[in-house]
């Protein structure tokens, strides 16, 4: 035990304390907050007015489109022939083209641009004629426009999950976020510790320490703490990160009062405003706002680190055990295959089954087998698992980290002493019955 | 005196190769002890055993008289002939890791490492990086390491390769006196000179089975063949039933020869033989050496 824990200890700070850990470790929050902020500076610089000019024929649409910051228009004389050659000339964005129309079948509307046009811009410009013709057609059918406003209701679900507890409010949308991003964290840190459990394997081969280390530690020993000093590292950066994040996060929610969206608040606002989208906006960001605080927090923080250390230890052990039973990592793809497909393929299944039907048997399954089990059952976790599954999935996670890591340590012990030699796996499968 | 180390009938099988069959001798305790053989003989295998990386399929080891015990590891130092170290650590923090792994404290740890570094010119090089160190200096540090925990018996696996001369010399000082302060060590190689000059008992070990075994001078002797080397002025004619020349040259009245006697003769015999007909310049008994034994030895198998 003692020895683990100077492995341990050797593992952790060697990583900590290299550079390239430090500068990822400030790097990483100040990244994902571009990644955040960036689309929303961009979406908000308004890109430069363009000018499409209008040639109507129709006569329904003089004068009734009004420019914005985005499109601006001018009406330009016909016939067509003229418009288009006067258009080439110009160095304006598009040539509207509303020929005499049908109302019942407009056809025949053209967009001339010198430039390929955007699908924005077409979908704006199909959406105002659209709009237009239709202002035309009720007039023309004696419907008040203003009698049209009051008909037109919004409507939207508040989903709330019944028990015998009482009511909470749930939202798809945060159920699934949340059990999402678990997933995808689980997913990466055993993608990125792992390797760096194998790369360190690898390393100590290739420098031939390991046959010093052996004399006075155990293989298993060494192992072990290499394991879980990288798991410790993994934590660490986590944990800054979700420091520095809520830090900078802090600064930018500090702007944004959620107070003003709870319960009281809301209703006071419904009384008191007779704006009716801006009560819809506040409703929305409620129902996220208390479909997320009535999530059970505790258990899904415990089982996320329980599934987190669980599955990163079954893959770890294994990562290891390749690591040791190759000379370099180029050898190691055919080793890496086996371990990495059922963790890629529960992360595909997640998003796209188990999204969908997050309690089906697809699900169930894979949320008991332990190497897809970590990721998949984080992403059921939010919606609610019944006891018994959860307990059964994390006895054969268990289970299956103690299998792995008896397996890892016995190629484990043969693989580090081995220098030159090519292995397969008929050769990998006899190390597991040699004896000490 | 109870020897250090007992090999009572070792033998170790991996897969169809038979690693090690049945080999026993013991190591006194205070000696230097050449562990011979050519590569593949088994060797490292029975170093691997003696330090418990790995286990005997039979027979068993005896470290001053107990059967091996984990706790046995921190009395002995190991430097294996694949040797490394942790290329992106510190040297002192290298030595002291390793130490504390052994079973020393970090503070007793410190102190003997810079007595050490002292002792070998290591002192400015205790906070680079072992990557910046030339090769020569990496293989000081892992003597160093070897030796840190101050262990009764040592276990040295060609400990002069990747060594110029100088320091060679240096790491080889240090080992006699080592041997001096009560250390026992085990010492495998190939260079024969350095048996010749360091060893007090050898074993020789070919094809995983123990073909001889004892101290370098009883072995020697059992080597010797009566043979004489003769030189001197003269014309060299040996006509007797007691004498048989093995090899002769003539130079213009200068001659050299190699004279074998039978067993019952002795060399005074001979000598007074040869003054009766030349003038004998040199005359010396052909011991053979450590390096022909074993070249004879292996070869004849």
């Amino acid at each position: 035990m003692d020895k683990i824990w100077l492995v341990f200890q050797r593992e952790y700070l060697v990583r900590v304390r290299k550079k390239s850990f430090i500068v990822m470790t400030i790097l990483g929050p100040l990244l994902m907050a571009l990644v955040m902020i960036v689309p929303i500076w961009l979406a908000t610089m308004s890109d430069d007015t363009k000018v499409v000019q209008v040639l109507d024929e129709s006569g329904y649409l003089k004068g009734k489109f009004t420019s914005t910051e985005e499109l601006k228009f001018i009406n330009v004389p016909g016939p067509v022939e003229t418009a288009k050659a006067a258009y080439l000339e110009s160095e304006d964005a598009a040539l509207l083209y509303i020929p005499k129309l049908n109302l019942d079948k407009p056809q025949g509307i053209q967009l001339f641009s010198q430039k390929s046009t955007s699908l924005a811009m077409k979908s704006n410009l199909e959406k105002r004629v659209r709009e237009e013709l239709e202002e035309v057609k009720f007039a023309n059918s004696g419907i008040d426009q203003r009698v049209l406003e009051k008909i037109k209701t919004p409507v939207s679900i508040r989903t709330v999950n019944l028990s015998a507890d009482g009511e909470k409010s749930s939202d798809v949308e945060v159920t699934t976020g949340v059990g999402f991003i678990g997933a995808f964290l689980i997913y990466l840190f055993i993608f990125i510790y792992g390797a760096q459990i194998m790369r360190g394997v690898i390393e100590e081969k290739t420098s031939r320490i390991l046959e010093v280390m052996v004399s006075s530690v155990k293989p298993f020993q060494l192992m072990a703490g290499k394991i879980l000093g990288i798991a410790a590292v993994g934590l660490t950066q986590f944990v800054l990160w979700i420091v520095l994040t809520s830090a900078i996060g802090g600064g930018v929610s500090a702007r944004f009062d959620l107070k003003r969206f709870s319960d009281a608040q809301i209703n006071q606002t419904m009384q008191g405003m007779g704006n009716e989208r801006e009560v819809q906006q506040a409703q929305e960001i409620h129902e996220v706002v208390s479909a997320a605080q009535n999530l059970n927090l505790p258990l899904l923080i415990g089982s996320f680190l329980f599934y987190f250390l669980g599955g990163y230890l079954l893959y770890g052990a294994l990562f290891g055990a390749v690591g040791a039973a190759v000379d370099s990592e180029t050898d190691s793809q055919q080793f890496m295959l086996p371990i990495t497909v059922p963790l890629i393929l529960s992360f595909i299944v997640a998003q796209t089954i188990i999204v969908k039907n997050p309690n089906g048997p697809v699900a169930f399954w894979m949320s008991m087998v332990p190497f897809t089990s970590p990721v998949v059952m984080m992403l059921r976790m939010p919606f609610g698992v019944p006891t018994w599954e959860l307990l059964l999935s994390m006895f054969f996670l268990i289970a299956g980290f103690i299998g792995t890591i008896w397996v890892a340590a016995r190629i484990y012990r043969v693989g580090i002493l081995m220098y030159g030699k090519k292995v397969n796996y008929r050769e990998l499968s006899k190390w597991l019955f040699y004896k000490g | 005196m109870q020897p250090i180390l007992q090999i009572q009938g070792v033998s170790k099988l991996y897969e169809a190769h038979q690693a090690l069959n049945k080999v026993s001798f013991e190591v006194p305790k205070g000696s230097i002890f050449g562990l011979l053989g050519p590569n593949g003989a088994g060797k490292t295998s029975l170093i691997r055993i003696i330090t418990q990386i790995t286990a005997p399929d039979e027979g068993r080891v005896l470290f001053e008289g107990q059967p091996l015990q984990p706790h046995h590891v921190q009395q002995i130092g190991y430097l294996p002939e694949e040797r490394g170290l942790y290329k992106k650590m510190k040297v002192g923090e290298q030595l002291v890791y390793l130490a504390r792994l052994r079973g020393l404290e970090k503070g007793d740890a410190t102190q003997r490492i810079k007595v050490w570094a002292d002792r070998l010119d290591l002192k400015p090089w205790l906070n680079k990086n072992v990557e910046d160190l030339s090769k020569g200096m990496q293989q000081k540090v892992q003597f160093i390491a070897t030796v840190l925990h101050e262990p009764k018996l040592l276990i040295l696996d060609e400990p002069f390769s990747g060594f110029d001369p100088v320091n060679a010399n240096i790491i080889r000082d240090e080992i006699l006196k080592l041997r001096d302060q009560g250390c026992t060590v085990i010492f495998s190689t190939h260079r024969m000179e350095s048996v010749e000059q360091m060893c007090d008992y050898i074993v020789l070990i070919n094809n995983s089975e123990k073909v001889m075994e004892g101290s370098v001078r009883e072995v020697k002797s059992r080597y010797r063949s009566h043979t004489y080397h003769v030189e001197g002025t003269g014309k060299l004619l040996i006509m007797s039933p007691d004498f048989k020349v093995l090899t002769q040259a003539q130079q213009g009245d200068q001659f050299q020869a190699e004279v074998q006697l039978e067993p019952q003769i002795g060399p005074n015999q001979l000598l007074r033989y040869l003054t009766d007909r030349v003038e004998v310049h040199g005359f010396q008994e052909k011991i053979p050496s450590i390096h022909d034994i074993f070249i004879k030895t292996v070869t004849q198998k």
